[in-house]
């Protein structure tokens, strides 16, 4: 239809407020679509994003590897070409739904004798292959948002290279500035996992919005993640009697405070992106400010539960709800681009200061 | 409803800040940080004649061009950033919108035409020794006199600009509640004394009136929220000239630790330090989005207005007292030195921050009104 990205996050408001669901859209409409849209060949936009746009597709993002986390660019799984097609060999990690996903946006070295920013390539992997084992990672939650996936001899073809061959981390930064900006807290859209493999594209628009109606746990996890958690905590303060403690009235304010700037920051954001004024700050600065507020919502909800918060599952108040916030807070501020990558993004690219080889935000 | 500025602004902004970096450079703040008045009148009309910013915020029929708060934001963030040593915070973002909030048309009329041409400097006198910014702080009394005028006895403190003022509009309690009260600077009964204070670039007086004659502006009982308004108003705009100041800061910090060599190399290029400057941005450009918020809910009166304002003064001015003392810290040793200017800001930083209620006042008020 061609709207822009302010009607976009119109819409995604209006929905938002209406409490139904919106598009499965997942990490293709947050990281590949940009990515293909700013790097991609026509044919590869026009192969790849009408899935993307309907739910069909399901992406993971192949990029993290043991050896290589904030230093990316250091990352080992490599490509070699093969009588037309490319051979993937290596270990990738902090695959989100990599065992729902059909296919994956790929970082494999393709020139290891060049330096480690020039030998990289983008390719777009198919993961329904042989060559492709997708297995669980069990985080300190005790649950399994992650996993590692391990290619050996997988194949990949030169019509699934998005951008020039190796030249593969210019578009990543493409796709890690989208990713960026989508960690700095956003939409509270509920859309389900996009894809054949989540069944979600099997059931009828109404039974998804009668379950999203229901009664439904809270996800400590997602309480973490989008980081709106005053009203919640205010409540929760007033029904355990603790509004009168002038240490917890102190925090709550602080984390109102945080909350409410974080709006307040989104909302100049997009106005400015409507101007064409951004300045490219304000992803880094928004996902810092999240990783804060997700450490203030932490402490301060273990804080009113006191002693209830050594309890946990059954035993705890909402089931452990706010347990499982706090065990997953720590993710917030690692995820897409640690606290301290952000910082040397702001610092280098926005504030010019001179760079440091050791400090990889290149 | 925070939100990024627009040509016109942008184009607004810039002729400001070229008018600043001319009148206000640092050696015309240090100037006139130490004479008696405290401001420069010929750099004030110069204000008035050439950027009318005094009648920004003041509507077309009482002489001004009736532009929104917004711009007198935009023009106090700018002035912020240069220290401009001027009567602006309290004729622009106290008085004016006092006077156009009361409804008494009479009293405009008189008053904002001499403002918006820079003939008239007005500040608006709410606390007393007591330092309080809230109704139970004011013990000033107005009466009834013999001839059917009112006439006021009290102390009041902190007025802003106070010594020098026109026209001070004093909050005082009458048999019917608090009323504003516009006083002659001159008139009987009036003795003002400049108080030494921390932030030199930004005077304060104690103003004592003992059976001085005022002139009631709307009903003896509209007073408080009269105050509350203009309290608001003030502080939305305070944030944002606290938002030019903490800007300031940061782009003297950053200037520096590129430049500043140590152990061979830019300190700049040490991750401590690039750190610092990275945590600074994100603080300021936070503020930044706190300050533009309200300021816009400010010109169009939201309903979360006390909310907002409150949140962005104790916010904004805590991030710039922070970024001042960061300036200082990054600065090593030349920061500490009277030269430097890095202290004028740490000084306007801090008195910023107990200006108009301190930052725990605020937060009382945010905790008010959001259920806490």
């Amino acid at each position: 239809m061609g709207y822009g990205a302010e009607e976009a996050s119109a819409v995604r408001k209006v929905i938002t407020e209406a409490g139904v669901p919106g598009p499965p859209a997942g990490i293709g409409m947050m990281m590949a679509g940009p990515t293909i849209l700013a790097h991609g060949s026509d044919e590869q936009k026009a192969r790849y994003l009408p899935g993307i746009v309907s739910g069909e597709a399901n992406w993971c993002q192949l990029f993290s590897e043991p050896q290589a986390g904030s230093d990316l660019a250091g990352l080992r799984t490599t490509a070699q070409r093969d009588t037309g097609k490319w051979r993937v060999n290596g270990q990738k990690l902090w695959t989100s739904n990599g065992h729902l996903a059909n296919v994956g946006m790929l970082l494999a070295r393709t020139d290891s004798t060049a330096p480690k920013h020039r030998g990289i390539t983008w390719f777009i992997c198919d993961m329904d292959q042989p060559g492709i084992e997708v297995r669980p990672l069990r985080e300190m939650t005790g649950r399994s948002l992650f996993n590692e996936v391990f290619l050996t001899d997988a194949v990949v073809s030169d019509d699934e290279i998005v951008g020039e061959l190796n030249d593969g981390w210019a578009v990543a930064r493409t796709t890690l500035a989208a990713e960026r900006s989508a960690m700095s807290g956003g939409s509270d859209l509920v859309g389900g996992v996009p894809g054949r493999k989540g069944g979600i594209l099997e059931q009828a628009a109404g039974e998804v919005a009668e379950r999203m109606r229901g009664p439904r746990r809270k996800s400590g996890t997602a309480m973490a993640m989008r980081g709106k958690n005053f009203t919640v905590l205010r409540d929760l303060a007033a029904e355990r009697h603790r509004l009168e403690d002038p240490a917890i009235r102190y925090d709550l304010l602080d984390l109102l405070f945080q909350e409410k700037i974080i709006e307040y920051s989104r909302s100049r954001a997009q106005d400015g992106r409507a101007r064409g004024q951004l300045s490219g700050s304000e992803s880094s600065i928004g996902k810092l400010m999240s990783s804060e507020a997700a450490r203030l919502a932490r402490d301060l909800a273990l804080e009113i539960l006191s002693a209830d918060g050594m309890l946990d599952g059954s035993d705890a108040p909402m089931e452990g709800v706010f347990q499982e916030m706090a065990l997953f807070s720590p993710a917030v501020s690692i995820y897409g681009g640690s606290d301290e990558i952000q910082r040397n993004v702001l610092a280098e690219r926005i504030l010019n200061l001179p760079k440091d080889s050791r400090s990889g935000s290149a | 409803m925070s939100f990024a500025l627009d040509e016109d602004q942008l184009q607004f902004r810039a002729s400001v800040r070229q008018f600043l970096t001319a009148y206000s450079a640092e050696q015309d703040v240090r100037r006139l940080m130490a004479s008696d008045r405290g401001y420069d009148p010929d750099v004030w009309s110069l204000i008035a004649r050439q950027l009318e910013l005094q009648g920004l915020g003041i509507p077309e029929k009482f002489g001004g061009s009736g532009f929104s708060s917004v711009e007198v934001g935009i023009a106090l963030e700018e002035m912020g950033r240069a220290l401009l040593c001027a009567p602006y915070f309290s004729t622009a973002a106290l008085a004016v919108p006092l006077l156009v909030h009361s409804g008494d048309d009479a009293a405009c009329a008189e008053y904002l035409p001499e403002v918006a041409a820079g003939r008239l400097v007005v500040t608006v006198a709410i606390a007393e020794a007591s330092g309080r910014w809230d109704a139970d702080g004011v013990t000033t009394e107005a009466r009834l006199g013999t001839g059917g005028g009112w006439r006021l006895s009290g102390e009041k403190s902190f007025v802003i600009d106070g010594h020098t003022a026109d026209k001070i509009l004093v909050t005082a309690r009458t048999t019917e509640g608090i009323g504003v009260f516009v006083i002659d600077g001159g008139a009987e009964g009036v003795s003002r004394s400049a108080l030494k204070t921390l932030d030199q670039t930004r005077r304060l007086a104690r103003v004592t009136l003992s059976d001085s004659p005022g002139r009631l502006l709307a009903s003896p009982a509209d007073g408080w929220e009269l105050a509350e308004h203009a309290l608001r108003h003030g502080a939305a705009c305070l944030a944002m000239e606290s938002v030019g100041g903490a800007q300031r800061t940061l782009d003297m910090a950053v200037d520096y630790v590129r430049t500043r060599e140590q152990f061979g190399r830019a300190i700049g290029s040490f991750q401590a330090i690039k750190h610092r400057c990275a945590d600074l941005l994100v603080r300021v450009e936070s503020a930044r989005s706190a300050a533009y918020h309200s300021i816009r809910a400010c010109a169009e009166e939201a309903e979360d207005f006390a909310l907002v304002a409150s949140l962005a003064k104790a916010y904004c001015t805590d991030v710039y007292f922070a970024a001042a003392v960061e300036n200082i810290q990054l600065h090593g040793g030349i920061g500490f030195t009277w030269e430097h200017p890095a202290h004028l800001y740490f000084r306007r930083a801090k008195s910023s921050q107990l200006l108009l209620g301190d930052s725990s006042h605020h937060r009382d008020i945010v905790a008010y009104h959001s259920g806490i």
